[in-house]
């Protein structure tokens, strides 16, 4: 059985964003950029699935600052083949991104067909997680978004999935596979892998490059202009030592009929 | 296509130990227990000291390295302490057995997985901004020229650490030496952003390609730098300078601030002006005072702040009694206490408090905001504060 697993970089809000001087764009002057969360629970996830069906496991990311480092770590843990998709456009959006993948995946050798493909459905970039379901569509795969939990039944050819709704309720899935998940978190969290192991693979090397195909006849995004939020109103800043500081706070919480 | 690689994960085996002369040395382990008896976690480690040499001897070490009991040694150096062969077991024999643990363990602590993650990506277990490191500079005080941008040689290139650099109460402790520093007249600089975590927890903890790394990068800032000595606050970094990173491409000799600031006490006793007036019992750290025999130096300098008086806990010296913060122990409390093990801090704290000492004082950043945790869950908080000693010598300073 085949994973793939398609993992990106986000800015890492550790360090303070700051908008470039041209008034659209991230200053990346003192910028970093991590992988996205939930695409390390896919990945988690895939090498779950790896553990119990005895599944291989295929990372595509897109090139950006540190994937190589994201790469190698999944190798460390047990992917087994990685590639980076160079020359996208970065903040090209998701239309542009998944019309980009789409076109670029199956001229890669034995990438597709996937059995299952896994991506986190959600980053601070794209919230409303739109990269996973267009991609989805343009190959032509089933998709189901916002899972916690994936089980594969192999012999019946079909996903089981959890998906998470408001109020505490759980909804079950069945989804026949080939299909598209987009991934919102695991049954366990993502695993650690000592670093001793990523040197190892980063020492043996491995990651292949591959060229994207092109967005053509998909617009990208256009960003008109880019601000930080400003502060509309103010913060009471309560003053006093911990104690009065705390009778502030329930006096504040009882007349704002919570307590 | 590219094939894929097995990778390679060395063996903690007979074999692979002796071919070292500390793991040789391990031969010679007469089994007595004293290691077993000594350590502060000794009846709830399954595969102590003497058994884990026993059962490496006998050849059925997997047995170990599968369970994660080895997370519960905070390497403590009670064992290398006692051990009547003088073994090398805190800082040899157990981060290597840890090693192999973490390649194998299937979920690492998610305290401690997170404390080593941010380590290894921003320097710093928090997961600060690198950026960050010497935000509290501004609040000093006093000049700390930050080595970069003095553009000259310095005697003294003070590596302030994580704690310290970072967490508030360790502030303290950077605002109070910056200041004895500045009163002694050294030569000194820091790093600034470009310092990172010199990684001895990581090592002690079993993460050796997380040390090699930060040790690689260090190193790589060092160099680019002209300085006389290593100073830090941190007993951990201590011991990566002093015995771990010369053997890796650092000449410069290293100090710990106490015992650094210690030997300039004939300068600074003039200065040693406000009467403080408390009765100081001194914790004794595991690295600095055990390992390190330092335990003379914290001592003189409180005698000689004024209105001082000294009382000793029942443990003290090298028989100290661990804070629990070493070896990764300061990202395992969640998962001690899931297993229900007793706080050794809380341990610590009640033999202070049994002295009927003001002020708990302290060398080490992790004891501070632990022994402050186990004051209030004692019910101590009221009658006894922790402080390190540099903070004690600040605060009886002359304006």
């Amino acid at each position: 059985m085949k994973i793939l697993v398609l993992m990106k970089m986000v800015p890492d809000i550790v360090e303070e964003l700051e908008v470039a001087a041209d008034g659209r764009s991230l200053d990346q002057e003192y910028l970093r950029f991590i992988v996205n969360e939930r695409d390390e629970y896919a990945l988690e996830q895939a090498l779950l699935l790896k553990d119990r069906l005895q599944a291989t496991v295929v990372v595509v990311a897109p090139e950006a600052p540190e994937v190589d480092d994201v790469l190698f770590t999944a190798r460390a843990k047990g992917a087994d083949r990685l590639i980076k998709v160079v020359g996208l456009p970065a903040g090209a959006g998701a239309r542009v991104t998944a019309t980009a993948l789409a076109a670029t995946l199956p001229g890669v050798d034995g990438v597709l067909p996937a059995d299952l493909v896994l991506s986190g459905c959600q980053s601070i970039d794209d919230l409303d997680g739109f990269v996973a379901p267009l991609l989805a569509a343009a190959l032509g795969l089933p998709y189901l978004g916002l899972v916690s939990r994936v089980a594969v039944d192999a012999e019946g050819g079909k996903a089981l999935l959890s998906k998470e709704y408001a109020g505490g309720v759980m909804g079950r899935f069945e989804l026949s596979l080939p299909a598209l998940v987009g991934i919102q978190g695991c049954e366990k969290p993502p695993r650690y892998v000592p670093v001793a192991k990523v040197r190892a693979a980063i020492a043996a090397g491995g990651i292949e490059e591959v060229a994207a195909a092109g967005g053509a006849g998909v617009a990208p995004l256009e960003i008109a202009a880019m601000a930080k939020p400003e502060a509309a109103g103010h913060a009471e800043m309560l003053e006093g030592s911990a104690r009065d500081v705390a009778e502030k706070v329930a006096d504040i919480l009882a007349a704002r009929g919570l307590l | 296509m590219a094939q894929a690689t097995v990778l390679e994960t060395p063996d903690v085996t007979l074999d692979g130990l002796l071919a070292t002369p500390a793991g040789r040395q391990l031969l010679s382990c007469i089994q007595c227990g004293t290691c077993a008896g000594t350590c502060p976690y000794g009846d709830f480690m399954r595969y102590t000291p003497r058994r884990l040499i026993g059962m490496l001897r006998e050849g059925f070490i997997e047995e170990v390295l599968s369970t994660d009991d080895l997370l519960t040694c905070v390497t403590c150096y009670d064992c290398w302490a006692k051990c009547p062969r003088g073994l090398r077991l805190t800082d040899v024999l157990l981060p290597a057995v840890k090693e192999q643990v973490l390649l194998r363990l299937p979920e690492v602590p998610a305290e401690l997985q997170s404390a080593l993650a941010n380590t290894m990506r921003y320097g710093n277990p928090m997961g600060e901004s690198p950026r960050k490191r010497a935000a509290w500079v501004e609040s000093a005080g006093v000049p700390v020229p930050i080595l970069r941008d003095l553009g000259r040689p310095v005697d003294v290139l003070w590596i302030v650490e994580c704690y310290a650099a970072y967490y508030p109460r360790g502030q303290d402790n950077a605002r109070a030496t910056a200041r004895i520093l500045h009163a002694l007249g050294v030569d000194f600089a820091i790093l600034g952003n470009e310092e990172k975590c010199a990684g001895e927890c990581a090592r002690l903890v079993g993460e050796k390609g997380l040390f090699d790394t930060l040790r690689e990068q260090n190193l790589a800032t060092y160099a680019k730098y002209e300085f006389g000595s290593l100073l830090t606050c941190d007993p951990h970094a201590f011991d990566a300078f002093a015995f771990v990173y010369p053997a890796l491409g650092l000449a410069q000799p290293v100090d710990h601030t106490t015992p650094f600031v210690a030997s300039r006490l004939d300068a600074l006793r003039p200065r040693l002006t406000k009467d403080l007036g408390y009765k100081i019992t001194y914790h004794d750290s595991c690295v600095l005072g055990r390992h390190n025999h330092m335990h003379d130096e914290p001592r003189r300098l409180l005698e000689a702040i004024p209105g001082v008086s000294l009382v000793e806990m029942t443990h003290n010296r090298d028989n100290t009694i661990c804070c629990g913060g070493g070896g990764g122990g300061m990202w395992l409390d969640t998962f001690y206490k899931a297993k229900g093990y007793p706080r050794l801090s809380d341990r610590r704290v009640e033999e202070a408090l049994a002295t009927g000492a003001d002020v708990l004082a302290v060398s080490c950043p992790y004891e501070v905001p632990r022994f402050e945790d186990s004051l209030k869950v004692l019910g101590g908080d009221d009658r006894m504060v922790v402080r390190d000693v540099m903070e004690l010598v600040a605060e009886a300073l002359a304006d």
